[in-house]
């Protein structure tokens, strides 16, 4: 299978490491991955904050990068991106007037899946340690991010793949359903109720006794990851495309998860 | 425009309107760790028991589609609904009075009691006159109301404000409902313990001597059902049964949207609201009127059908469905922010999700208090998932956000901090080649973050709010895009 990779703008930008792994475990199920150059961002920040003449053109060059028949799937290691790929591209395209970029950004949408979505429904990775090698004797917690749960239903997909990883300890992360606070400049804009928030899933995160917490969306593991650090904690934050792409060869580098 | 249009949209009035931007109510709340302890416990309990009831239906998601579609069917046939209730309503012996906005329905009402010479009613506990502010008005006229719920007469005499629909005293526990007893209750006990037996005990005498006397009751009503004119107080403590057949005049305040086209469609919803509410199977009581029985019960039996801005929300296209609401708060027990504000930071009488999206929708986005409410959620979606109709607050969200940002922009020339980076954003993410060159820079971020490798501040309001809780790590010293460029496209054209 031909699969374009959608690394997303935080991942490119800030965590290459999480679109790196991703491509590592497609192609080790003997996947072609490629890169469409033109892409940039979901715009969900702009739609999510009511910037929708914004919004178009970040949700235009999405589809222009993405619309076309040399690859099969687009795949993203995001919940979040993907809901805003599948669900919001076509209400801008529509509330802004453009009928055409509708109609295409919805064939766009329908070829574009989150990861877990994509090793589990269509590639039917069941098993990370027998299909994917996957390796890491660590103490790992899970927190599943809002809109891959509630947007995209994406349910045990991603748990299921982590508990299957050779070596690996995963402990139950409780009220793991609530949200950690991020919601893009909901974060900003209320800032305290977003700390709040944070500051109890932190505390749970710290009380399994995890090394560290991983998690399908970059966003929410940054948010995480810099109110853990803030206080001091040594617990860090992994993306679960780079637990399932650590092998007993080639192991995930610690340091790079803020645990130092 | 659609066919549910009802002529010039008037917006609503009364307590609908915060007094201050939800991010410095939202401040002043968060400090308050007794309101915290309370709130999370109480929304936590509520929240296990509402889906521990919902699980054992089988047919829960079809019941919510029904809801949904009833509620829908109501909105789309309003004007006619409206019509068959108040002919049937009429023709049993109610008489129906229209309300515009807050201060006509306060007026009428007003009128009423005093046509009935009565300077003191009994309240069962209502939405509709907490939204209009019928007891302050009352009280201006000279004329008392004793609200009888058990909650919102804690609310009532401790002068404070509900902060939750349903559980309106939510915010306080026994020891502090004792102490607002022993001070504000006539004869009560002075050796009143916080037990909850002894204090609902102190309230049932309290009450009891307001339901005996009282010739006028003032009701809200949870359903009016077209066909056959019928209204509907669903409750738990018999409060309201008292007060719905034991005095001579009842009045009852409903919103317009609050119509059912048939008694059968009762049927969804006695299974939806319980369980959604107070996480039971079914409530105690449910009280059912169809305009004046001779000889028994209320002989004038009046309506006050209120708009209050609800038509404007009718002819909102997007944010319409939020007039589905059965106020079950269902929404508010799941939400993550309300756990941790509490209602009062909504300033409005809706609090919540539910709050944040029907605030500004009937009093339009004008105000910059009330227009900061719908960015008053993490859009986690938790509330759309626990909503017995299925009402999308978080898309009705994103949506009111959007048409507060097209009001600024015709209103504000000088552009916010969120304006320019919103702007800068477009440039960097409509383009990979912008954001590419961008990423050229990402070394220096580095080199900011210094040895430790973690950035601490930022400058600026909105950054500056990031870090305040949360450090950003060093960025990295190639982005993706680069490093794909040079190893894997170098290596394809070799």
């Amino acid at each position: 299978m031909r699969i374009a990779l959608f690394a997303t703008c935080i991942v490119d930008a800030m965590y290459p490491r999480t679109a790196r792994a991703t491509v590592a475990i497609l192609e080790r199920l003997g996947h072609e991955v490629v890169f469409p150059a033109g892409q940039a961002c979901c715009g969900q920040m702009h739609v999510n904050s009511g910037y929708f003449k914004e919004a178009l053109p970040v949700v235009k060059n999405h589809v222009e990068a993405f619309d076309m028949d040399d690859y099969d799937v687009a795949v993203a290691p995001s919940g979040s991106c993907v809901a805003s790929v599948k669900h919001q591209h076509q209400m801008i395209a529509r509330r802004c007037g453009d009928t055409a970029l509708e109609a295409r950004a919805g064939v766009v949408g329908a070829k574009t899946y989150e990861l877990s979505q994509l090793l589990t429904d269509v590639l039917g990775v069941t098993n990370a340690a027998a299909q994917l090698g996957s390796h890491f004797p660590h103490t790992v917690t899970y927190h599943p991010s809002c809109h891959g749960m509630r947007l995209l239903r994406l349910g045990d997909r991603q748990r299921t793949l982590l508990a299957t990883v050779g070596g690996i300890e995963l402990v139950e992360l409780p009220e793991a359903d609530q949200c950690c606070g991020f919601g893009g400049t909901f974060s900003l804009k209320n800032a305290d109720v977003s700390s709040a928030m944070l500051a109890d899933k932190a505390a749970n995160i710290r009380g399994t006794g995890a090394e560290l917490c991983s998690g399908g969306d970059a966003s929410c593991l940054l948010h995480i990851g810099g109110g853990l650090s803030r206080q001091g904690s040594t617990v860090g934050t992994l993306h679960f495309a780079e637990i399932l792409a650590s092998t007993l060869e080639q192991p995930a580098e610690m340091e790079m998860a803020g645990m130092t | 425009m659609s066919g549910t249009f009802l002529g010039m949209p008037v917006f609503g009035t009364g307590n609908l309107n915060a007094t201050e931007p939800f991010p410095t109510a939202a401040h002043r709340e968060l400090g308050n760790a007794q309101l915290r302890a309370n709130l999370g416990h109480a929304t936590h309990t509520i929240r296990d028991k509402r889906l521990k009831v919902v699980s054992e239906l089988p047919d829960w998601e079809d019941l919510r589609n029904a809801g949904s579609a009833i509620k829908e069917n109501v909105m789309a046939r309003l004007p006619e609904l409206l019509e068959t209730f108040e002919a049937n309503f009429t023709a049993r012996g109610g008489i129906v009075h229209w309300a515009r906005d807050a201060r006509e329905a306060n007026e009428i009402v007003t009128a009423l009691i005093r046509a009935t010479g009565e300077t003191e009613v009994v309240k069962v506990k209502s939405m509709a006159t907490q939204e209009i502010g019928l007891n302050e008005h009352l009280e201006s006229q000279g004329i008392e109301a004793f609200e009888t719920d058990l909650a919102e007469l804690i609310v009532q005499l401790d002068r404070d404000k509900p902060s939750h629909i349903l559980v309106p005293a939510i915010h306080k526990n026994r020891s502090q409902v004792r102490d607002i007893f022993l001070r504000e209750m006539p004869g009560v006990d002075p050796a009143l313990t916080n037990e909850p037996a002894r204090l609902a005990e102190a309230a049932r005498k309290h009450l009891r001597r307001k339901f005996l006397s009282a010739k006028v009751a003032v009701s809200g009503a949870n359903f009016g059902l077209a066909d056959t004119g019928t209204l509907a107080v669903v409750e738990s403590e018999g409060n309201g049964r008292m007060c719905l057949t034991l005095p001579e005049t009842l009045i009852t305040v409903m919103g317009i949207e609050k119509l059912l086209p048939t008694f059968t469609d009762l049927e969804v919803f006695m299974q939806l609201l319980p369980r959604s509410s107070t996480g039971e199977r079914m409530n105690p009581y449910t009280s059912l009127w169809t305009g004046v029985t001779p000889d028994d019960g209320p002989q004038n039996v009046h309506l006050v059908m209120l708009d209050n801005g609800r038509t404007a929300a009718l002819a909102d296209g997007m944010g319409r469905s939020a007039l589905h609401c059965i106020r079950c708060s269902a929404c508010m027990n799941v939400c993550p922010v309300y756990e941790r504000t509490g209602g009062h930071a909504y300033g409005s009488t809706y609090p919540g999700p539910i709050g944040a999206i029907l605030s500004p929708l009937l009093t339009g986005i004008t105000s910059e208090e009330n227009a900061s409410l719908p960015y008053a959620s993490s859009l986690c979606g938790a509330c759309f998932d626990a909503c017995p109709v299925k009402i999308n607050i978080p898309e009705i969200l994103v949506h009111l956000r959007g048409v507060d940002v097209d009001s600024r922009r015709r209103a504000v020339k000088v552009p916010s901090e969120m304006d320019l980076m919103m702007k800068g954003a477009q440039w960097a993410f409509s383009s990979g080649k912008h954001l590419g060159l961008l990423e050229k820079g990402l070394p220096l971020g580095r080199l900011a973050a210094g040895r430790d490798k973690l950035i601490k501040k930022l400058p600026g309001h909105l950054a500056g709010g990031w870090t305040q809780s949360r450090d950003i790590p060093a960025p990295p010293s190639q982005s993706f895009r680069h490093w794909w460029a040079a190893n894997r496209e170098t290596k394809e054209q070799a």
